[in-house]
């Protein structure tokens, strides 16, 4: 009765769950989430649901009936609160539930702004879950004051839904431009302009002091001492791995719950995979925050659940939707010395990140043919001379052509 | 409700009722169809999605927009005349019958 025991009914616990049974796990699997609802997707919460484009049914994973057919025992609304490693069980809703394996997937949090400079007031929020979007979606009414920290993608989402619902959006980034963490100079530009097009105020350089209200949010005091008069305030300020479980239970945690390059935790029964979890990369342990490789991950630890032993080699990708642009980014820019550009018609391009000669990453927006090119050159551990790229009238196709090995001296 | 045949690579067919408004990829998925993967759930970012429509259909769909027709271009052996990106076709009662056939793999 005891086999395959999934803590967190998110993307990659759903994806796991899933790949365990196409592969002909036969034992029980429990799929347990704390919320009440379905595995279901994230990222339509910042753009189509948001925008109430879209109905709850259609974020879900697959149909509620899926599970069942999948002999799948899917319990929602019912936080693990503890695991006993000796005893080989988890907590939750009250009573025991023994494992063989164990998963943890519990994704991670937004990171919230502390109470000491108004955090908790009422309307103040930040968008993880259905729940979060479902509780603002009455703030959304046209000329409302919506004021968005962080300018990251949520934040910059966020303030594309505001505009397109004739809110009236500001958004204040604390780097000294929008996307700073995760993208070049090039693109951060190029979304500033169109949010700016949009009639986004966007403030960089520009903390957060406090926000004011009496229980309810009704004003911001920025870094710069500007006050502003503000109905509801949308945080993006990131995320952290949820480890607490993990770390109650004498886990190992390093920058997330430290998984080998199989997924197994420090503990041999217990595996771990999606956002929670830390693989070594480069010398380190990274987390990564994408759909991609909550999916990829969680098939691969299904595999080595089921006796195989394979290595995880992540290649990530990532979208965001913002007014009729779609950005999509292939590859991981983290290192970049360089970037190349390559700009078409109509607001089309990408930007390519390199370091020396090794292409890195690429963000393309409305430019999809550049994106999958770029992608398959990445994933295929090749590279691309940058003059090729940057030369508008090499055609993209024949960037595959040109793709080299990469020279060993710059891997 | 509409019928839609769905082909895996080896030949299995599933006939499955799909409801208006859903896409062709929603009914796959939801009825855990294996060949259809959608990871960007419908997003039109992934190319995961992608199939060969019967050729007495081919027609009878909305045409593509650019930007599917751009991701499909590097889909997993195209076919210029029967590739689409299942999550970009929405159901309705014209695809009645609609039959369509899964690649050999997605990427
Ligand atoms: C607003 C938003 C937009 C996004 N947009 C994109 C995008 O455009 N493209 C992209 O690639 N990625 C996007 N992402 C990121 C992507 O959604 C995540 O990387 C992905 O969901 C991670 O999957 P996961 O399974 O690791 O975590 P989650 O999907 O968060 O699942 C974890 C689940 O575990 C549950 N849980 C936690 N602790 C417990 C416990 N103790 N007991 C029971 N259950 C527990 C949580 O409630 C949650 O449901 C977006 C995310 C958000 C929030
Ligand atoms: S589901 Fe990703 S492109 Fe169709």
């Amino acid at each position: 009765m005891s086999g395959i025991v999934i803590v967190g009914a998110g993307q990659a616990g759903a994806s796991l769950a899933a790949k365990a049974r196409m592969l002909g796990y036969s034992s029980s699997i429990t799929l347990i989430g704390e919320e009440a609802i379905p595995p279901y997707q994230r990222p339509p919460l910042s753009k189509g649901y948001l925008l109430r484009d879209m109905d709850l049914e259609r974020l879900f994973l697959r149909a509620p009936s899926f599970w069942k057919q999948q002999d799948v025992d899917l319990k929602l609304g019912a936080p693990v609160t503890a695991i006993d490693r000796t005893g080989k069980s988890v907590r939750s809703d009250g009573i025991s539930i023994p494992y063989d394996q164990l998963v943890l997937a519990t994704g991670s949090c937004p990171r919230s702004l502390p109470k000491k400079i108004g955090g908790e007031l009422k309307s103040v929020y930040t968008i993880r879950t259905v729940a979060d979007v479902n509780a603002m979606a009455a703030e959304f009414h046209p000329g409302r004051k919506l004021l968005i920290v962080g300018g990251g993608y949520i934040g910059l989402e966020a303030a594309a839904v505001g505009a397109k619902l004739g809110l009236d959006v500001t958004l204040i980034e604390m780097s000294p431009r929008i996307l700073q963490r995760v993208a070049a100079f090039e693109t951060s530009n190029f979304f500033r302009r169109l949010h700016i097009q949009n009639g986004v105020r966007i403030l960089e350089n520009t903390g957060l002091d406090r926000l004011t209200g009496d229980g309810r949010v009704s004003g911001a005091v920025l870094s710069d001492g500007t006050e502003l008069t503000v109905d509801f305030v949308i945080v993006g300020i990131g995320i952290s791995p949820r480890t607490l479980l993990a770390e109650e239970a004498g886990l190992t945690v390093e920058n997330g719950i430290m998984t080998d390059a199989h997924g197994r935790t420090s503990d041999p029964s217990i595996w771990s995979a999606g956002e929670c979890a830390s693989f070594p990369a480069g010398g380190g342990q990274i987390r990564l925050e994408c759909v991609g490789h909550a999916i990829d991950h969680a098939e691969l630890v299904a595999c080595n659940i089921l006796g195989a032993s394979s290595r995880y080699e992540p290649k990530p990708w990532f979208w965001s939707d913002q007014y009729d642009v779609k950005l999509q980014i292939a590859g991981l820019n983290t290192g970049y010395d360089r970037v190349v550009e390559r700009w078409g018609e109509d607001r089309s391009g990408s930007i390519w990140y390199y370091r020396q000669s090794r292409l890195l990453a690429l963000d393309a927006v409305n430019d999809p043919r550049a994106y999958l090119i770029g992608k398959r050159i990445i994933e295929a551990g090749q590279t691309i001379a940058p003059q090729f790229v940057s030369d508008p009238s090499t055609d993209i196709k024949a960037l595959l052509s040109a793709a080299t090995s990469v020279e060993p001296s710059v891997t | 409700m509409i019928k839609i045949t769905y082909v895996e690579h080896n030949g299995r067919e599933h006939v499955i009722d799909v409801p208006r408004g859903a896409t062709v990829m929603e009914g796959a998925r939801d009825n855990g169809i294996p060949g259809i993967e959608a990871d960007c759930g419908g997003a039109c970012s992934c190319a995961t999605c992608h199939a060969y429509i019967d050729s007495n259909w081919v027609g009878k769909l909305p045409a593509k927009e650019a930007m599917e027709a751009d991701m499909l271009d590097f889909a997993y052996e195209p076919d210029p005349s029967r590739s689409r990106l299942t999550c970009q076709i929405k159901v309705n009662e014209a695809l009645e019958g609609l039959i369509l056939h899964m690649p050999e793999r997605q990427a």
